[in-house]
């Protein structure tokens, strides 16, 4: 049977040729097709929920075919519990992000082209068990990622699109290298990660080490992890809002996927002996020069990119600990995170459309004008700053419940970042939304039904998992308890 | 096998039609003075040729000539290439208004003419004949490179590669002289036999080889043999250098794989080849390799003309296939194969490209390519971007998988340092190459310039050479698996 995957990523392929074949003109045309690919991938997505049998650790859906035989490459598919997490993910806001772009009008062919190769690639590597495979798709993100940004961006575009390209592609040589390597250490020569992980004792602990760090350098650049991050406020600050969520919602998960797939799962004594000082106290850095970054901002955008940093920095924490809290917490925090940061920077475009500029300074009383926005605008933030009964809250309450066993130190540091979130959201809340109005924008028009339409899914989400969470906890639970046993006892 | 001349005749029937191919274009060029139709019989021959490569029998491995000639599939390899891309060439020219301005008859016929020396030069069983067909392809490509009459830059380039490649030949000659005085033999089977026996000595061997790699560096454009490379492409008609920068490199490295694996090695066992003489040239190579690629890349950073550009991305591009070489083995020569391939429809593809922008601007700078994208140019815009891509060996294109087999057989033989510098040789070539992205698709067009005019002769060729570099990767089992049989040395 074909599996679900598969047309996962298939679908917005087609639906990429579709959009090549039409007129450049018809615009909406453009738009609909793109969006009705979208649209299966979510259904499936739904279905994957309803069928992923939870009680199973190991990779579940798969599909596997021999490719280039003489090199031992193979498609190979399939999805654990963290990948389900990511995909269900990814297909919400492929489909969410569509209608985020409808107001692109210059190329829209080709932006919405380049969109749904993204959406393909992006699916591509959260599912993909060859290692080739992963590479391919890996890479694949990368050249529609630099169009949308070089050409739909804002005025320094071109810099952070090759700036983002640069750092993508200089982490990525060393994830390639890395996996030749492994291809000759692993006997028979394969570029099976099942088979990878199943072999993980044969490799001998310098190969691990060199291995790990360059694994880890490549995932750090995507996550991003200082000093790696400075590629991330730029790209995030030119990118079109709709790329700008890609970007934060999904991609920058993928630096921290990785390294859970191919450091923790195939090169775990490594793990036990680096992930310390690189993850946990690294982590820890992140959350509070995150924050302070985050802090110092007076560009909105600017101020939820250095914020994204903060929260990846809980991620790195959550799986350094080890503890099933800790690890579960992590991968919830990649969730929340997904939807929480779309939010605000589908909110931050939302304002941006309207008034052509994002200084926080600028603005002033906006609650008045725009009370749902200013709505959903508190309920995002709010989320951020992890208040209790939001989904974000959960997650960052298990990462520094497992962090605390471990390294007490790093999770009152990682703790007491909280005081500095809330610092700079609430400040930014009152700048912009409370306070005297500034005349100038009087006469801003509320939210658009499209606009609301983009929003609530992602604000259901951030209400339901803050108050029942189990829903994920349920799907990543299994898989993550079986790959912290193989790390934990070594440490 | 070992034939005489006569019986040898049916194994070269492709070069003979080669050779009949140039002698009708010279004629009907003579007599009847119709343009138009010299391109299509030159095509024609081309062919023919391709069709009788497959009908010439294969199962039979041996000389030809008296030992002067090869007969194996390294060889037959080697003709295909050629030939495809003397194919291209003709197709492309076809396009381009700078050879439409030039005689024809002539241009047709010497690249024929070329394509033989080319094709006797990857088959050569003996110095002196490798040395023949050698200067027979260098002959044909000095003159035309300066075949652009009343172009100062045109007739400077010819001059310089002529001085540049008579240097390079001589001293290769003089190689060649010390290897005969040392083995007392050209035949390169006899030439194996005694440095089988270790009778030579090793410092006059190294001394030989080293003079000889002068003369094939210049054909691969290697450091430091490659300062013709920029200043030839830049003056020369567009499919000329594009001709220099496949087939020509091609030729060089299919003699260069010859001499040094089948004849100064032996094979080992498990893919793994072993030097025979006492000196580490793999060494030697390596430090060529690193060097080539390195200067290659940074220099063309510097470029602000697309085919000088297109040079040192050449230089690069030799001293990755390099690498196939420096490895000693099996594995790495296949991928060494399989990225000429691959070479071939990107590198083409890139110059396909150039030829359309040339016959809109009249230059190669790359203002020509700014906003081309949106400009009546989107198709070999993108085209042009998939070609960069795979140069620069993103996937899904094909230049990613030839990246990935050399440096899965150099990561084979445990040379980490190489394989590192050769990744980051990649990340320093996105500098260049997206300088001509960035131009293409983020600059805007400048105020008032006129659409690019894209004709059905471009889009064909472009989509023929596109589809190639976007499939053959992907679907790399039978382009590997010809890589693989090519991979056949007759050694008597």
């Amino acid at each position: 049977m074909e599996s679900p995957l598969s047309l996962m990523v298939a679908i917005p392929l087609v639906g990429m040729l579709l959009v090549l074949v039409l007129p450049s003109a018809a615009h909406n045309l453009i738009r609909w097709t793109a969006a009705a690919a979208t649209v299966p991938p979510l259904l499936l997505a739904g279905w994957l929920f309803a069928n992923f049998d939870r009680t199973e650790a190991g990779f579940q859906f798969v599909e596997r075919y021999a490719w280039i035989p003489d090199f031992g490459i193979q498609y190979i598919v399939g999805i654990d519990g963290v990948s389900i997490t990511m995909v269900l993910l990814t297909a919400l806001l492929s489909f969410l992000c569509v209608f985020a772009s409808w107001g692109i009008d210059k190329g829209v062919k080709g932006y919405f082209a380049l969109f749904l190769l993204l959406d393909a690639a992006m699916v591509g590597v959260f599912v993909a068990l060859d290692f080739v495979l992963f590479f391919l798709f890996w890479e694949l993100m990368l050249l529609p990622m630099y169009f949308l940004i070089g050409v739909w961006g804002g005025p320094r575009r071109e810099y952070a699109a090759i700036k983002f390209f640069l750092y993508t592609m200089a982490g990525s040589v060393l994830i390639l290298l890395g996996i030749l390597a492994l291809y000759f250490a692993t006997d028979p020569h394969t570029f099976d990660m099942t088979v990878m992980i199943a072999s993980r004792d044969q490799y001998p602990a310098t190969l691990q080490y060199v291995l790990w760090l360059a694994f880890f350098i490549g995932f750090a650049i995507k996550i991003p992890a200082f000093p790696f991050h400075t590629w991330l406020p730029d790209a995030h600050v030119e990118a079109p809002t709709a790329i700008s969520v890609i970007l934060a919602g999904v991609l920058l998960k993928m630096g921290t996927y990785g390294i859970l797939r191919v450091n923790f799962a195939i090169l775990p004594e490594a793990t036990a002996e680096l992930a310390y000082t690189l993850l946990g106290a690294l982590g820890a850095f992140n959350i509070v020069y995150g924050a302070l970054c985050a802090m110092a901002q007076t560009d909105l955008k600017k101020l939820v990119a250095y914020s994204s940093i903060s929260h990846m920095g809980y991620v790195m924490l959550g799986m350094a600990s080890f503890t099933q809290q800790g690890i579960d917490g992590a991968v919830l925090q990649m969730f929340n995170h997904g939807t929480v940061t779309a939010m605000l920077f589908l909110l931050v475009g939302v304002l941006y459309d309207r008034a052509h500029h994002r200084e926080i300074y600028g603005f002033g009383g906006i609650a008045a004008v725009m009370p749902v926005y200013t709505g959903f605008v508190a309920l995002a933030f709010f989320a951020a700053l992890g208040l209790p009964g939001l989904s974000a809250f959960i997650s960052e309450v298990l990462v520094l419940l497992g962090a605390w066993q471990r390294y007490p130190g790093l999770a009152a540091i990682g703790a007491s970042a909280v005081i500095l979130t809330a610092g700079y959201m609430l400040w930014t809340l009152q700048r912009v939304f409370l306070g005297p109005l500034n005349e100038r924008y009087a006469g801003l028009p509320e939210i658009s039904p499209r606009e609301v339409f983009t929003l609530a899914p992602l604000a259901v989400l951030v209400i339901g998992l803050g108050v029942y969470p189990q829903p994920v906890l349920d799907l990543i639970d299994t898989t993550l308890a079986q790959l912290n046993a193989a790390i934990a006892p070594l440490l | 096998m070992d034939l005489g001349n006569v019986a040898s005749l049916r194994f070269i029937a492709p070069e003979l039609v080669l050779v009949a191919a140039a002698l009708v274009v010279f004629v009907v060029d003579l007599l009847v003075r119709d343009d138009e139709r010299l391109a299509d019989i030159a095509l024609g021959g081309l062919a023919l040729a391709l069709v009788s490569m497959a009908l010439v029998p294969h199962e039979l491995n041996g000389w030809l000539f008296g030992r002067m000639l090869f007969h194996d599939p390294f060889a037959a390899f080697f003709e295909v290439i050629f030939a495809l891309s003397a194919m291209a060439t003709v197709w492309m020219s076809m396009g381009s208004n700078e050879v439409r301005r030039m005689s024809q008859g002539e241009y047709y016929g010497l690249l024929l003419l070329g394509t033989v020396g080319a094709c006797f030069m990857a088959a050569a069983a003996n110095l002196l004949m490798a040395y023949l067909a050698l200067e027979t392809l260098s002959i044909v490509s000095y003159v035309l490179t300066g075949f652009v009459r009343h172009d100062r830059r045109s007739g400077e380039a010819a001059l310089k590669y002529l001085i540049f490649g008579g240097v390079a030949s001589g001293v290769m000659l003089y190689g060649m002289s010390w290897l005969f005085g040392l083995c007392g033999s050209l035949d390169l089977v006899v030439i194996h036999g005694v440095l089988e026996s270790g009778d030579a000595p090793a410092l006059p061997l190294f001394i030989a080889m080293v003079l000889m790699l002068a003369g094939l560096g210049f054909k691969i454009s290697m450091v430091p043999f490659h300062m013709w490379a920029p200043d030839v492409y830049a003056g020369a008609p567009i499919p000329v250098a594009a001709f220099l920068s496949v087939a020509s490199k091609a030729a060089g490295f299919a003699l260069l794989v010859r001499l040094l694996l089948p004849t100064f090695s032996t094979a080992g066992s498990g893919g793994a080849w072993h030097f025979l003489a006492g000196v580490d040239w793999p060494q030697l190579l390596l430090v060529l390799s690193v060097v080539t690629m390195t200067v290659g890349n940074l220099a063309a950073l510097q470029q602000s003309g697309v085919k000088r550009m297109l040079a040192y991305s050449g230089v690069a591009h030799a001293g990755y296939l390099l690498m196939g070489l420096v490895v000693l083995s099996t594995p790495g020569l296949e991928a060494m194969l399989f990225y000429l391939i691959a070479y071939y429809f990107m590198n083409l593809g890139a110059f396909a490209v150039l030829i359309v922008v040339h016959n809109h601007t009249g230059s190669d700078a790359i203002d020509g390519f700014r906003g081309l994208a949106w400009r009546g140019g989107a198709f070999p815009a993108v085209a042009m971007a998939a070609f960069l891509f795979s140069l620069i060996g993103v996937p899904p294109f094909v230049g990613f998988f030839a990246k990935l087999y050399l440096f899965a057989a150099v990561i084979e033989q445990k040379m980490y340092a190489l394989a590192l510098i050769g990744v980051l040789n990649s990340v320093i070539s996105v500098g260049y190459y997206f300088l001509i992205l960035r131009t293409m698709f983020l600059d805007r067009p400048p105020a008032g310039a006129s659409a690019v005019v894209t004709t059905l002769h471009d889009y064909a060729i472009l989509l023929i050479l596109l589809t190639a570099t976007c499939v053959f990767g992907l679907w790399s089992g039978p382009m590997f698996a010809f890589a693989r049989y090519s991979l056949q040395f007759f050694a008597g």
